[in-house]
């Protein structure tokens, strides 16, 4: 039994999340993935942007970047390239991934990268103390909202399979057992992965929407679910406003590192044979090209 | 009617005083230390059947603002340091396109993400344009509520005049704290002019099409369109140069501060006063047009001068333009979000003057 907390920053905790926030418990989930398939932490880095969820990174004891408000899978990019060989793991929120890094979040998709992207979605923004967000239910109440939602939300798993993702999965902080498998499952798919994590805000959206305190909360997020397995037997009228969980995507298709560097190989070849009749290296003359 | 003292936080009271201003579109996203601004928005926009919108994020609010600009609407965004870099480059292409808008920044600390506490670090890029290319934004600095207040009321129609953004620089201390303030009337926004380059309603009036935009690939077009713009710079500079000088005229030193730092400036200034120290308080409300031939001219009178700012040093460079070598000008600052006490600045006052004399 491995001891969970050396998973951890311990002279950064205790973590400043509120009293009954969700987000510990998708941190937990992800920790109790990377210990059951035995990675090594040193060969895993840890992105996140700006957000309640982004603090995640801040108190795990990874190689971890904290980065822009929603750009973390930019910066994750960057280092995958840079090194292909390490696990990239982005940590995110559903302002930070869907709002502000929405473009970033379905290129990445779309370039099947690598990198898998855990969201925590509590359908506000709680750290800025409650505007609703992308995924905010339409109707629901905010401090920006304060007539109820006019817009409506986006289904973040159809999202990122559309785009491009070649692993898609959605659980919730009620579902943690189930969560911490599809982030297993998420962390060994070779491509862009997405597990989106509903989790509560007790704080902002519970209290905002008269929900109650976190267990109401929770048990809201819990009620609007189905398991995806148990959906197939059921009539369309148990579905309506339904969110199905489980894994809810799987595809084959090439990598973007491995394609990357497969192009390169290949240029690399190409090239030298291009400039072999010149003789040894390639001079300055030759380099404006 | 309208005489009322209502005790409000900073950012609240932004947003009361650009509904009265006959605001009519606004265009924000979450971040502290102004989102009290964005909520009033979006409550009180809303129910005068105004547009509010909660953007994708500061590029797209700042864009959205351009759009609505375009018809002629009077049109606002607000966000803090961060999200103000974010607005940058459609800041520069609102100055390219001459368009009037009114954005305001409750500032905080930085670099990068920094801290949520206030700060003056944004200086530089509030008064040397921001984004790309040649332009400047008018930039009005509050120190109170009241003040803040009045200058977004007035950054409506200070904008359109001139067509050019203004930018309220506060900070996250007048963002967050709550003090007395009176309203200027409310302005109805339909009994506004439309404005002469304002898209839309082409087909009641027969007018050809405008095209608003800021591109012009041809250099000898697009110098002169910049020196016109520039010709304009000037006339703000004439006619809107603005500041508040407190005990000036037998001052030994004067000190140069603005906003939150010459509220504290203010009490260090009287704390010296008391010590028979003639020390005076220069403070620019308008930071771009900065008040230089003021402090020119102070310091042509033999006053020495320390700028009090809440940051590494910045303005400070423009009170040693102002001053040309005429007189000594020191510094003094704190940063990360730290404000310098009354103490502090008087502590630096007596070393100053000490060492004179």
């Amino acid at each position: 039994m491995a001891e969970f907390l050396d998973y951890f920053r311990k002279e950064r905790l205790p973590h400043i999340w509120c009293p009954g926030c969700g987000h510990g418990t998708v941190t937990g989930a992800l920790v109790r993935a990377i210990d059951r398939l035995g990675l090594d932490k040193n060969n895993i880095v840890l992105v996140s942007g700006i957000g309640c969820s982004s603090r995640a990174v801040g108190y795990l004891d990874f190689d971890t970047l904290h980065t822009t408000h929603g750009r973390a899978i930019a910066f994750a990019t960057g280092v995958k390239l840079a090194r292909p060989d390490l696990k990239v793991i982005v940590m995110t929120g559903d302002g930070d991934c869907a709002a502000i890094g929405g473009n970033h979040f379905i290129h990445a998709a779309r370039r099947n990268i690598d990198i898998t992207t855990i969201i925590m979605n509590n359908s506000i923004y709680g750290m800025t103390s409650g505007q609703y967000s992308p995924t905010t239910p339409h109707g629901m109440f905010a401090t920006t909202a304060p007539y109820g939602n006019v817009e409506y939300e986006f289904d973040l798993c159809e999202l990122a399979k559309a785009a491009g993702a070649t692993y898609v999965a959605r659980a919730t902080s009620y579902h943690v057992t189930l969560l911490t498998d599809l982030i297993e499952q998420a962390i060994m798919n070779k491509g862009f992965s997405v597990v989106e994590a509903m989790t509560q805000c007790p704080t902002y959206f519970g209290r905002k929407n008269k929900i109650g305190g976190p267990v109401e909360t929770l048990n809201w997020i819990k009620d609007r679910t189905v398991n995806v397995k148990a959906a197939s037997s059921l009539p369309p009228e148990k579905l309506q406003g339904k969110m199905l969980i489980g894994e809810l995507y799987k595809a084959e298709r090439p990598e973007y590192t491995a394609s990357y560097m497969e192009m390169s190989a290949k240029v690399q070849r190409t090239y030298n044979d291009n400039f072999k009749y010149k003789g040894g290296d390639r001079g300055c003359e030759l380099n404006s090209d | 009617m309208s005489e009322e003292i209502r005790l409000m936080k900073g950012d609240e009271a932004i947003g009361e005083a650009a509904v009265r201003a006959g605001c009519k579109a606004y265009f924000g996203y979450p971040i502290t230390p102004q989102n009290e601004l964005t909520a009033y928005m979006a409550k009180h926009m809303l129910d005068k059947g105004r547009t509010f919108i909660q953007a994708e994020s500061e590029v797209a609010a700042i864009n959205m603002v351009y759009g609505a600009a375009s018809t002629g609407a009077r049109a606002m965004t607000s966000s803090s340091s961060p999200g103000i870099s974010l607005k940058q480059e459609g800041i520069s292409y609102l100055c390219g396109a001459d368009l009037p808008c009114v954005i305001v920044n409750v500032a905080r600390s930085g670099p990068g993400l920094g801290g949520i506490s206030p700060s003056q670090g944004d200086y530089f890029q509030s008064t040397r344009g921001g984004g790309h290319g040649d332009y400047h934004t008018i930039v009005l600095a509050p120190k109170s509520v009241q003040e803040a207040a009045d200058l977004t009321y007035e950054a409506f129609s200070i904008s359109e005049r001139y067509r050019i953004p203004v930018l309220v620089l506060a900070d996250g201390l007048i963002g967050q704290m709550m003090e007395g303030v009176v309203f200027k009337d409310e302005i109805d926004p339909a009994s506004l002019p439309p404005e002469p380059f304002a898209v839309g309603h082409q087909a009641e009036t027969g007018r050809p099409n405008r095209h608003v935009t800021s591109i012009n690939l041809v250099p000898e077009e697009l110098e002169k369109q910049n020196i016109v713009r520039f010709e304009r710079y000037g006339q703000v500079k004439k006619e809107l140069t603005r500041y508040e000088e407190v005990q000036v005229e037998d001052a030994d030193l004067v000190l140069v501060a603005y906003g939150t730092a010459a509220r504290v400036c203010l009490g260090a200034l009287q704390d010296a006063r008391r010590k028979g120290l003639k020390v005076g308080l220069f403070r620019p409300i308008t930071l771009w047009p900065f008040p230089d031939a003021a402090i020119g001219r102070l310091a042509g009178k033999g006053s020495r001068f320390l700028s009090v700012e809440m940051s590494m040093g910045q303005m400070v460079e423009d009170v040693r333009l102002a001053v040309n070598g005429r007189a000594p000008v020191d510094f003094y600052g704190r940063c990360g979000g730290m404000v310098p006490s009354e103490e502090e600045v008087l502590a630096e006052i007596e070393r100053i003057l000490g060492k004179r004399s």
